[in-house]
């Protein structure tokens, strides 16, 4: 028996052009729809992790634009303040700190870096606190300095890919020509310290002239405290500003949701578009099949049988649309983080697109749902035409 | 109503179109009846009225006055207006249909067109039915063949088919060869023939061709909506 699935399928390759365009409008809607909901999903991700990564939900700076620090912080760059190493001290003191680590960030040109050079990042880090914060670090070569005042680095995953350097190969430090035996290569983390090149505080404050200063200190706090005492208390310090990452990523997030709004609005538009455009292939469908449909109802069919018929070929339309779209955006999704990342003022680590099985199931729902409810109209046009009507020939 | 011997019977059926502000009587106090396993014929002018009237025993349309006897059951008692869900209720459980332009669906091969009733409306022991009805009809060597692929007498040979795959009591047929050739006509008369007296159907068949129509058991004229059987006395039958 055939049944009213094949009926339907049948009569929209009937017009395969016709078809083909209103699929490819209903797929791109589904992409950009995908698309945007795991940027939306993808970014928040990488951005935690990012955070998360830090190792440390504080950071104490020298005073000056807390958003410019901490920007700073998670994507490197120049324009360094200092302060005086002995705050930690005082900060060590503090009830609510768990563990703190000293940083001294350095940014040197490297004419090498990139086609017209760039800004290379030297982290100079003390290895036993830094590596308390982060725990996850792991090499894959190698491990920490041997000497805390030696010229040793420990480079990134992405550094040591760039400069292409094993352990126990020498790198060059620009502007300064100083030379560091690389001790240790990390294994990949999706984070900023991949591009990063760590090397001894002592030895970077001797190298950069700056005894006894730092530019950060991170701190870790204890498990389930409340950091707002001692962000009171540590503002009382001299000429420090505290930044809090949770504050951050607050922040990032708000300012990325503006862009999402709109994102979401030419999304909504597009899905709109493309629904008018079923409505319109659904409808010129009947309307060329009135006398069909009229003999439908002669051999049987119920207003309802041909309501049901009609909708089937909507949600044939919408399910595979919604399905090219999912496929589109799976294959897409690099290209999207690419062209996402040349727009976006900061972009964690890590993939933005994230598509996963919740959000393609939520997105084809809609895509059906709104498809659907487009087809109610032409499929009650055609439920209601009567066989009389349809043989006589008289469309209305 | 006796309903014994009985298919369809109508009284006092009439039919009025408004055309502008003119009213058209197309079917005029029309009263006849057919009897079971009988085949009749009905011929007449352009605009005579035939096709309304078969349209009307089909269920496909609301008389304006009158009524239509089912077995002896009536249909539109005391003038009722059915909705299209109860007419088309009758009509599956009853009726098979052809037309002069078959209206075969073109997306469907043969035997999908003839297997199309069922996908809205199954009769016990119809689905066993389809390919049988399809080899009697001659068409099993077509069965999956598209209907541009196949003859005009061909094409008409599947609407009898989808018409009887349900096993309806009564086939209505409006113009059946008017679209063919004079063989390919003599060829679908027969067929019809042959239904109705080894399957006992009921066939009521409008036609314009007084030479077909001599095939049916008793021959029906209609004259500016009103019937007469040619043969009998010169007044309404009934």
């Amino acid at each position: 028996m055939i049944t009213k699935f094949q009926v339907a399928l049948k009569n929209l390759l009937r017009k395969k052009i016709r078809s083909l365009l209103t699929l490819i409008g209903i797929a791109l809607s589904s992409w950009v729809l995908v698309s945007l909901l795991g940027f939306n999903h993808g970014y928040e991700t990488a951005l935690n992790k990012d955070v998360d990564n830090m190792g440390f939900q504080l950071m104490i700076m020298a005073k000056g634009c807390p958003y410019e620090a901490a920007t700073m912080m998670l994507k490197g760059g120049t324009g360094l303040r200092y302060m005086d190493e002995s705050i930690m001290r005082d900060v060590a003191k503090e009830p609510e700190v768990e563990k703190i680590t000293p940083i001294l960030m350095t940014a040197v040109f490297d004419p090498n870096k990139g086609e017209s050079g760039g800004i290379a990042g030297y982290f100079g880090i003390e290895p036993k606190s830094f590596a308390e914060m982060k725990p996850f670090l792991r090499f894959r070569q190698g491990g920490w300095f041997t000497d805390a005042n030696g010229y040793e680095a420990v480079m990134g995953f992405e550094a040591a890919e760039l400069e292409q350097r094993e352990v126990g190969d020498m790198i060059l430090m620009p502007e300064k020509n100083v030379e560091f035996k690389v001790v240790g290569i990390l294994e990949r983390t999706g984070t900023q310290d991949d591009g990063t090149i760590f090397v001894p505080l002592k030895t970077t404050q001797k190298i950069f002239n700056r005894s006894d200063e730092i530019t950060t200190i991170g701190i870790k706090l204890k498990k389930g405290v409340d950091s707002g005492r001692l962000e009171e208390q540590l503002y009382q310090l001299p000429d420090v500003q505290i930044v809090s990452l949770a504050q951050v990523k607050e922040t990032i997030m708000k300012l990325i949701s503006t862009a999402k709004v709109m994102v979401l609005s030419i999304a909504i538009i597009a899905i709109l578009i493309a629904m008018v455009g079923v409505i319109n292939t659904i409808l010129t469908s009947v309307w060329e099949r009135f006398q069909e449909i009229g003999i439908l109802k002669t051999v049987g069919a119920m207003p309802w049988d041909v309501f049901k018929l009609i909708w089937i070929e909507t949600f044939i339309l919408c399910m595979i649309g919604g399905v090219l779209g999912v496929v589109m955006a799976l294959i897409l999704a690099r290209v999207t983080d690419m062209v996402i990342r040349t727009v976006l003022p900061y972009a964690p680590g890590g993939g933005l697109v994230l598509i996963d099985l919740k959000l393609i199931l939520v997105t084809l729902a809609a895509i059906v749902g709104i498809g659907l409810l487009s087809g109610i109209y032409p499929a009650w046009k055609a439920g209601r035409i009567r066989p009389l009507e349809a043989i006589r020939g008289d469309v209305g | 109503m006796n309903e014994n011997g009985i298919s369809i019977a109508t009284t006092n059926l009439t039919k009025v179109y408004t055309r502008g502000n003119e009213k058209v009587v197309s079917v005029n106090d029309v009263s006849f009846q057919v009897n079971k396993g009988e085949f009749i014929s009905i011929i007449g002018p352009s605009g005579s009225g035939k096709t309304t009237l078969i349209n009307l025993l089909g269920c496909l349309d609301n008389p304006t006055v009158g009524e239509i006897y089912l077995r002896g059951r009536s249909i539109f008692g005391n003038g009722k207006r059915l909705s299209e869900r109860e007419l088309t209720k009758i009509r599956r459980e009853t009726f098979g249909y052809i037309f002069q332009n078959f209206y075969l669906i073109p997306t469907l091969t043969v035997m999908e067109n003839v297997m199309l009733p069922l996908t809205f409306y199954c009769k016990p022991g119809a689905e066993k039915e389809a390919l049988r009805v399809v080899k009697l009809l001659g068409m099993d060597h077509r069965k999956d063949h598209l209907p541009d692929q196949i003859s005009g007498g061909e094409m008409q040979r599947v609407a009898i088919a989808r018409a009887m795959v349900n096993m309806p009591e009564i086939l209505l047929a409006d113009e059946p060869t008017g679209n063919l050739d004079t063989k390919r006509s003599v060829e679908i008369i027969q067929v019809l023939k042959e239904l109705n007296c080894s399957a006992g159907l009921t066939v009521v068949m409008v036609t314009h061709n007084q030479e077909l129509a001599r095939y049916a058991d008793r021959m029906f004229e209609m004259r500016d909506g009103r019937i007469y059987q040619i043969g009998g006395d010169e007044k309404d039958i009934f």
